[in-house]
């Protein structure tokens, strides 16, 4: 399934965060966000979601407008991985997880075993199975990411938006999340996610989008997109692209203020 | 898969076990009280058969009327509580957090305090319980900015205090010998003097608002969450808060109108079901429904039982209550998470 923006302008009520925000990403695509704190990713995830209304421009669906589609038909297509927090009550994790299958039940309906295997499926692909009766609200920040990617498995829908899905990850469970997230798109997935670390756009993105003052700087693939210059602009720091002998592409920070490097 | 506790029916023993401890308690408490009366004299009453005229005045007209009213009070009350507290994501609210034990007071001391009969108190009281959640609704929806929780929180807060503003402000104009008494009595909390015929208005509407909150438990469940995330995984998450305070409040005030305001069972009774069942609310409901009727059902025998003279059921149930709330504070937060 595509989903796109047109022209999208995000924000809230007398505050508009970004504007002109043009961007697409289809079945099997990885569509990396970067871009400074504040620059307007999540705000832009909520409106692709329709969580807040579009300011400007829409949000397509395969072509259909998302605000003439419902709560359940949204949540059918699309799922949501936010950034963890910590609920108010103690749910296991097979609840949490199992709560992804809401968009999929009756009204009234209560889940039932496909949708408890569903949840299974999702924990086991994630390979925290064992998490599946712990306490949610006891779990680490990056058990409880991993939760919610679960979760938003279950949810079994044809896109997928992440908020930072790596943010809390330990170096093993992140590389573990961009595999299952290249594996996702493999399947035929669209996927879009936010993150802090270029790197991980390098080593997964099929499209990325640079966003900085709420506007798109660079879009196209990680390697056209993301170089020394665009990163170095938006970050305010100076960033060296180096590509390794295996054909893989890092980013290399430099610790000096933005511009010094060259003086000295 | 280990996930065995999560299957489905993995409440129902609970329930069966809680609604079984109920009905023997119930019955206990049928035989408990100043007139004595003999299992074997209770069960030939209640089934119709030979009995002395006193027996059966004692048991059908004193006091079955009165646990069964204590049994409708303590669920509704103790459902709606595990609802606002589902609601609001705060295990520290209670069902008159948006008012209306507040309006239903307001409107029950005005209904004594122009000496109305009985029947016309309960109906203020149910009017006054639901107009506070109204205004609160009405003063939420025009206030625009923010976060819509809070604003419903502060929103519940100033009317409630208005409410009580003008109920002191009754207490204080109202015949000190004749009036004072009933009107701190009911706002204390009473079933002394209930009689069948009150509880034919009240138990209807309960069962009417309990029906819509079983029928989309799991959807209150996942609003748990917040909205934002509730909406992100497919629930109407406006219009389904708006049905959960709607049945919420029905419930709450058409028990307050029969018995007056009765504190710490709607807060405390919800983390007691917490603990045994877990947060999910679909276990939940049945939980803290039943428990509240078991809770309500000790209180009020004590009630009756403890002194010559009638204890109202607030001093009661705060009596239990907050100490048993430290206790759970004490054992920290896994205890009422």
């Amino acid at each position: 399934m595509t989903i796109e923006t047109q022209d999208l302008a995000i924000g809230y009520p007398g505050h508009e965060v970004g504007s002109g925000i043009t961007l697409a990403a289809g079945p099997g695509a990885v569509l990396c966000l970067l871009g400074p704190n504040g620059s307007g990713k999540t705000t832009l995830f909520k409106t692709q979601l329709g969580l807040i209304p579009a300011r400007g421009g829409r949000v397509l669906l395969e072509g259909q407008p998302l605000d003439h589609l419902s709560r359940a038909e949204i949540a059918r297509r699309v799922a949501y991985v936010p950034q963890a927090h910590a609920p108010p009550f103690a749910w296991s994790a097979f609840e949490v997880v199992l709560m992804g299958r809401t968009a999929r039940l009756g009204l009234f309906s209560q889940p039932g075993e496909a949708d408890r295997e569903a949840a299974r499926r999702a924990l086991a692909r994630l390979r925290i199975d064992e998490l599946a009766d712990a306490d949610y609200t006891r779990l680490s920040g990056g058990q409880r990411q991993l939760v919610l990617v679960a979760r938003a498995l279950a949810q079994e829908t044809p896109v997928l938006i992440m908020d930072e899905p790596t943010a809390s990850l330990d170096f093993g469970n992140q590389a573990l999340v961009l595999r299952e997230i290249a594996g996702l798109a493999a399947d035929g997935l669209t996927v879009i996610l936010s993150t802090h670390d270029p790197d991980h756009a390098f080593a997964v993105g099929t499209d990325v989008a640079l966003l900085h003052d709420g506007r798109v700087r660079a879009t196209g693939t990680p390697d056209a997109a993301l170089t020394g210059d665009t990163l170095s602009a938006a970050y305010q720091i100076d960033v060296r692209v180096e590509r390794l002998a295996d054909g893989r592409t890092v980013c290399l920070p430099s610790l000096a203020r933005h511009g010094e490097s060259h003086r000295t | 898969m280990k996930s065995a506790r999560y299957r489905a029916g993995a409440g129902t023993g609970t329930a069966l076990w809680l609604t079984g401890a109920l009905v023997l308690c119930s019955l206990a408490a049928l035989l408990i009280g100043p007139y004595p009366l003999g299992f074997v004299e209770a069960i030939s009453v209640l089934t119709g058969r030979e009995s002395t005229d006193q027996a059966e005045t004692v048991l059908l007209a004193i006091r079955l009327p009165r646990v069964a009213a204590s049994l409708l009070v303590g669920a509704a009350l103790a459902a709606a509580g595990a609802c606002y507290q589902t609601l609001f994501r705060n295990p520290l609210v209670s069902p008159d957090i948006l008012g209306v034990s507040a309006g239903a007071g307001l409107g029950a001391v005005l209904g004594i305090f122009l000496s109305l009969p009985v029947v016309a108190v309960q109906l203020l009281g149910f009017a006054g319980g639901l107009g506070a959640v109204l205004l609160v609704g009405f003063v939420a929806a025009a206030v625009q900015t923010g976060d819509r929780t809070l604003i419903l929180v502060l929103a519940g807060v100033v009317v409630g205090a208005l409410a009580g503003a003008a109920t002191s402000l009754l207490k204080v104009l109202a015949d000190p010998y004749d009036q004072l008494p009933a009107i701190t009595f009911w706002l204390l909390g009473s079933l002394a003097g209930v009689k069948t015929a009150d509880l034919f208005p009240a138990a209807p509407v309960v069962a009417a608002g309990l029906v819509p909150l079983a029928l989309l438990r799991w959807r209150i469940n996942v609003l748990a969450l917040g909205d934002e995330e509730a909406r992100a995984l497919g629930v109407e998450a406006a219009r389904l808060r708006l049905i959960v305070i709607v049945c919420a409040t029905l419930i709450t005030a058409s028990v307050v109108a029969v018995a007056g305001v009765v504190g710490w069972v709607g807060l405390v009774i919800p983390h007691i079901a917490r603990m045994i069942v877990g947060p999910g609310f679909g276990r939940l409901l049945p939980a803290a429904a039943l428990l509240g009727a078991g809770y309500m059902l000790a209180v009020d025998t004590l009630a009756r039982t403890i002194s010559g003279a009638e204890v109202p059921l607030g001093i009661l149930t705060a009596v239990v209550g907050a100490p048993f709330f430290l206790w759970l504070l004490a054992r920290g937060r896994r205890a009422w998470a």
